[in-house]
């Protein structure tokens, strides 16, 4: 384990020289969102409905969403370009490999950096739920780790994916068909109740659902015990399964 | 810097039948070398000749297919850490990395060999002042020129003291000043006991630097020896290139017949090899022939590849 830390370390001092060009959508991103949506939009959905969404005001609602949100858009950008440059156009990982560092030892320590970084964006994004009034700082802290595995769940299959690809031809597509299409209908801004009923099941299935409902029970205090288990062993496949394929796809691609 | 490695005469390096195959292809065909403690040996070939596949599997990163590979007295197929800590590896391309500094590019290598920081911190700032980048050590790595970033590229090979330097082409793509300057400090390594393998296609770089080469070709080694003892196996002391007239070329007639041992024909000149250039030239001359060009050298190693394979290296 020691060899992925070193890993982790190289993506730590990196981030430090390069923290401050993601300080706008670490910070700014949620900042907006919550006042358009949740202060402007909802100021207009709470006085058409009786009680607001689920009896709290919009803002409440959205807020555990786009916290959900903003983990899988942050870990659907770490896990794409970055990645596709660490091991095809910068060769990061052929230098780690030529060391003591083995490709496994990679995968790990991608994935400890993944959980900083992660942990990083979440921590920001309660910081303003708070400051806005969405959430208090208890549920604001028991949220982040629900935000964490929701990126993970995103994070780990992405990047296995993406060390098969010699080129970033595919990522606009993964954004275009993936990521925008689940923010959009995964719960974040409505009830999937309000979908068509074929694809309700459809929602039931994504990362991003899973994590929108764990950190939504959290935030109106609604969480149920069968659900959440339903809700964290899905989040908990997927990122098994992605770390599954990680480990043997980063050794193929690394180790030829 | 490096520690002069092995009290004993156990090779560093030895391959028996080494080969890999990349699916239907063979990319290194069964090939036998050793590399002795203190040796610096070199692999001379064109492009796509399987140099860079054998470095790869020296250096742990490519499983061997099939053969017998021993590093440093080891396995690489059970030991590749434990080997790869002791190898100092320069790859074809620099891999450094942009968003770090150099001096950075440097420490963090070092912590991948588990060096604490305080030693890391010490050894980047000897091998930066060794590679000559003291004054950039806080500088990013992108605007460096593609010398420097080489130089960079050996310090961080050096970094963990290595008994054993693989260099894949380091010198490929670089303006002369900067190849000198880079095998001055190479030749300096030399000197202090690390031992070096590099690969090149070019056989200025192999005669500057190997003790002794192996010449490899389609997979396989086609020859072996020392710098000097291939040219005079394989070639003639002297070479006399013509450069002569579409019409010269076209009516040769057989008027250079006798002149030299063996003559090549390149597409925009002839070699003539002999003992005796200057003589050689005169007899041209005599038979009616007015080459554009007259050029008497030594023999090199593209000599030797040209003999061994009928086409120059560097093509």
């Amino acid at each position: 384990m020691k060899h992925a830390v070193r890993v982790l370390e190289h993506q730590l001092l990196v981030y430090r020289r390069t923290w401050r060009g993601g300080l706008f959508t670490t910070f700014l991103a949620p900042v907006m969102f919550l006042l358009a949506m949740g202060l402007g939009l909802g100021t207009f959905v709470d006085s058409s409905t009786s009680g607001g969404m689920d009896g709290v005001s919009y803002l409440v609602f959205l807020a555990p969403g786009l916290l959900a949100s903003q983990a899988m858009q942050t870990a659907a950008g770490e896990s794409m370009y970055p990645i596709m440059s660490a091991i095809t156009w910068n060769r990061t990982f052929q230098s780690m490999i030529s060391t003591p560092i083995t490709a496994l030892h990679v995968v790990f320590g991608i994935s400890l950096w993944m959980v900083v970084r992660l942990t990083i964006v979440s921590v920001a994004f309660v910081i303003v739920m708070v400051i806005f009034g969405a959430t208090d700082i208890l549920r604001g802290i028991a949220m982040m780790p629900v935000a964490v595995l929701t990126g993970l769940a995103f994070a780990l299959p992405i990047m296995a994916y993406t060390v098969t690809r010699t080129g970033d031809g595919s990522f606009p597509s993964i954004n275009r068909f993936i990521i925008t299409p689940l923010f959009i209908f995964s719960g974040v801004f409505f009830p999937v109740t309000e979908l068509p009923t074929f694809l309700q099941p459809i929602a039931y299935a994504t990362p991003l659902w899973n994590g929108v409902s764990l950190a939504r029970g959290i935030a109106i205090g609604t969480i149920d015990a069968p659900l959440a288990l339903a809700n964290l062993g899905v989040l908990f496949a997927y990122c098994a399964v992605g770390l599954f394929a990680a480990m043997r796809t980063f050794p193929r691609r690394l180790v030829q | 810097m490096g520690p002069v490695s092995a009290l004993s005469s156990e090779p560093l390096v030895l391959a028996r039948g080494l080969t890999k195959r990349f699916g239907t292809s063979t990319a290194v065909d069964g090939i036998d070398f050793e590399v002795a403690p203190g040796e610096s040996f070199g692999f001379l070939g064109p492009n796509g000749a399987g140099k860079t596949t054998t470095m790869r599997m020296v250096g742990c990163v490519s499983p061997v297919t099939d053969g017998t590979l021993r590093v440093l007295g080891l396995d690489p197929a059970t030991d590749g850490p434990r080997i790869r800590a002791r190898l100092g590896v320069v790859p074809q391309q620099d891999a450094l990395d942009m968003e770090l500094t150099v001096e950075e590019n440097l420490i963090i290598y070092g912590r991948y060999f588990d060096l604490s920081y305080k030693e890391a911190r010490t050894r980047a700032k000897e091998l930066l002042d060794f590679v000559q980048l003291t004054e950039r050590a806080n500088d990013q790595v992108e605007p460096l020129s593609g010398g420097m970033k080489r130089r960079l590229v050996i310090a961080r090979g050096l970094i963990n003291q290595p008994d054993l330097m693989l260099l894949d082409e380091p010198t490929t793509g670089l303006d002369p000043q900067a190849r000198h300057l880079l095998w001055d400090r190479l030749y300096r390594l030399k000197q202090q006991g690390v031992s070096l393998i590099l690969t090149t296609h070019y056989m200025d770089e192999a005669e500057q630097l190997c003790d002794r080469l192996v010449v490899m070709d389609h997979a396989k080694i086609v020859a072996e020896g020392s710098p000097r003892g291939l040219i005079e196996q394989y070639a003639t002391r002297e070479v006399l290139e013509l450069r002569l007239s579409q019409d010269d070329m076209a009516h040769l007639d057989g008027r250079l017949d006798g002149l030299a041992e063996r003559i090549e024909t390149l597409p925009d000149r002839l070699l003539l090899y002999t003992t005796d250039g200057d003589a050689a030239a005169i007899a041209v001359h005599e038979r009616g022939l007015r080459p554009e060009q007259v050029l008497v050298r030594r023999s090199t190693l593209e000599d030797v590849f040209l003999r061994l394979t009928g086409r120059t290296l560097v093509e």
